[in-house]
């Protein structure tokens, strides 16, 4: 169970990779957590070849939960969208490499929810059979 | 009054000889869900085991040993709340079935265009999405008593807002986010000056002192049987009977039929009217033992020993553990049961996630009343409750166990500064 909140996980907590905003994101998503009303927003800078060349988060939340999404924003920097839409739950799991209860699943896939979300607004966006 | 002996009340409770890693549990979340003694588990095998039968229709043994049960339980739960009349209770699967029995019957046969509603900003979902769902539907308007700083209803704000004339009133007793004890005989007897009816959540304080309906003076009072160390599915709706007569029924069915014809049926009598289907029979005979089990303990000493632990609390958490936030009223006298809480940097659920692991359980969460929360400025706060089987040791668990996040979350000193946001 210690092992739930090693050093790299309070680490990533404590000091988040790419936390903050982007000044003019190309995509963008609010996520919550139904559990705890926590909240994450990601902003994606998607440059011309299709790849993720800028990502920032914000918001509040534990420490699972922010751990999660400092490691999922570093690992889609330079990958291609495709790449990054076939992110699972299980890549995100493996990244925090630890022992995630039921209950606190949530928490460790709000960074993944997000992210898709982010990717599916840029989607309708872009589609010109969208209305909107 | 005689004072509680937590340790005689817990060999009661099964639960308590279950081994968790060599722990016994301590149950800081009676608020969310109350444990069961062995007499509520053992009224409700009793009637499983021995005499399950429908109500109101066998005419045989065991069915009618069944009715005589059921109906029972409704004069215990009439006795409990102090009611003039058994048939004034209804039984429902909790306090939020009960508010929107009310809100679907009561609300759309009273409520019109342009009525308000008066609620409270310390509701809990419950006591608060039915009414938007009603008021939706019928274009009224809904009114909110605002807080002070210490999380009590500002009577200020009531008294402004009774002018606008709501039709109804409908707030909680005990505030199942911050404790809080509100003023309900004063509140009851202005709102009804002010010609409203008056609707009381007692979710949260039925199961920790006494509650006189009468002495109260209100319209509606509801309670859940499963924070009362009874069954979920249980629950009570108490309302006046001249109320009850005149409301449409909620749900229809059987049971609540005199006669039914293809195209128009007529419908039965208080409270059966209310009561649709093959209730949860197992339920009401265990809420009836449970309510038992609390009046031979006697509320009154329920209220002072849980007044004892919040005082304890109250004094021990500030002290032993630094940072700690203690949100609600600061005076014992002004709260229930229940102490809302957050430690600096450390985010509740973590906090929840680590006290699990010494066997202690609190709630992690916003507790249903994002609202409230929004008002304290948080997303999510901890939260420690008591019920008859608390004692001191419970809380001194609590406190070493926070004792224990904090040194977890500070392993690394030199990195403990939190990294400002960049936004």
């Amino acid at each position: 169970m210690d092992d739930l909140y090693r050093d790299e996980i309070l680490e990533h907590y404590r000091r988040p990779h790419n936390f903050g905003t982007l000044p003019s994101p190309d995509a963008m998503h609010e996520g919550s957590n139904p559990l705890c009303g926590d909240r994450l927003t990601m902003m994606l800078g998607i440059g011309a070849g299709g790849t993720v060349d800028a990502v920032a988060f914000t918001g509040r939340g534990c420490a699972i939960s922010q751990a999660s999404a400092s490691m999922l924003t570093d690992g889609i920097k330079g990958k291609s969208l495709e790449e990054v839409a076939r992110l699972g739950a299980q890549d995100v799991l493996d990244d925090l490499g630890i022992e995630i209860s039921p209950a606190r699943l949530k928490c460790a896939l709000l960074s993944l929810e997000t992210l898709q979300g982010a990717l599916a607004d840029r989607v309708a966006w872009q589609s010109p059979t969208d209305p909107t | 009054m005689v004072a509680i002996d937590p340790q005689r009340i817990r060999a009661d409770f099964p639960i308590f000889q279950r081994d968790f890693n060599g722990k016994r549990l301590a149950y800081l979340d009676s608020a969310s869900t109350a444990l069961k003694p062995r007499v509520v588990i053992e009224a409700m095998n009793d009637y499983n085991a021995r005499y399950s039968a429908n109500v109101h229709r066998g005419i045989y043994t065991t069915g009618e040993e069944a009715t005589a049960a059921y109906e029972g339980a409704r004069v215990k739960a009439a006795r409990f709340l102090n009611a003039p009349d058994s048939h004034e209770i209804i039984f429902v699967r909790g306090a939020t079935e009960g508010i929107n029995l009310v809100a679907y019957s009561w609300g759309r046969q009273n409520i019109r265009q342009a009525d308000t509603i008066l609620l409270t900003e310390l509701e809990h979902h419950a006591n608060l999405v039915p009414w938007q769902l009603l008021t939706q539907e019928r274009d009224a308007d809904l009114e909110f008593v605002a807080l002070d700083d210490q999380g009590r209803l500002n009577q200020q704000s009531f008294e402004v807002l009774l002018r606008t004339r709501p039709r109804l009133v409908a707030f909680t007793h005990v505030s199942n986010g911050l404790g809080t004890i509100n003023p309900v005989r004063e509140m009851v007897a202005m709102a009804h000056d002010a010609g409203a009816l008056v609707l009381i959540d007692g979710a949260q304080a039925v199961p920790h002192g006494p509650v006189d309906v009468q002495e109260l003076g209100c319209d509606f009072y509801v309670f859940s049987g499963h924070k009362v160390v009874g069954p979920t599915g249980s629950g009570v709706l108490w309302a006046r009977k001249e109320l009850l007569d005149e409301m449409p029924p909620f749900m229809g069915g059987g049971e609540m039929i005199r006669e039914v014809h293809l195209r128009r049926t007529t419908f039965n009598d208080v409270p059966w009217k209310f009561e649709a289907g093959t209730p949860d029979i197992a339920a009401a005979i265990g809420l009836g033992a449970a309510l038992d089990y609390l009046s031979g303990i006697g509320m009154e000493n329920v209220r002072a020993h849980e007044r004892r632990l919040t005082e304890y609390a109250l004094e021990v958490l500030p002290r032993e553990v630094p940072g700690i936030k203690i949100y609600g009223p600061a005076s014992p006298s002004d709260r229930a049961g229940i102490v809302t809480f957050n430690l600096a940097d450390i985010h509740p659920h973590d906090v929840a996630t680590l006290l699990d692991r010494d066997a202690v359980a609190i709630r992690a969460g916003h507790h249903c009343t994002q609202p409230l929360h929004e008002r304290l400025g948080e997303a999510a706060t901890a939260r420690a409750s008591f019920n008859v089987y608390s004692d001191r040791d419970d809380i001194d668990r609590l406190v070493a166990g926070l004792q224990s996040v904090q040194r977890i979350f500070s392993r690394d000193a030199t990195a403990a500064a939190p990294v400002a946001a960049s936004a």
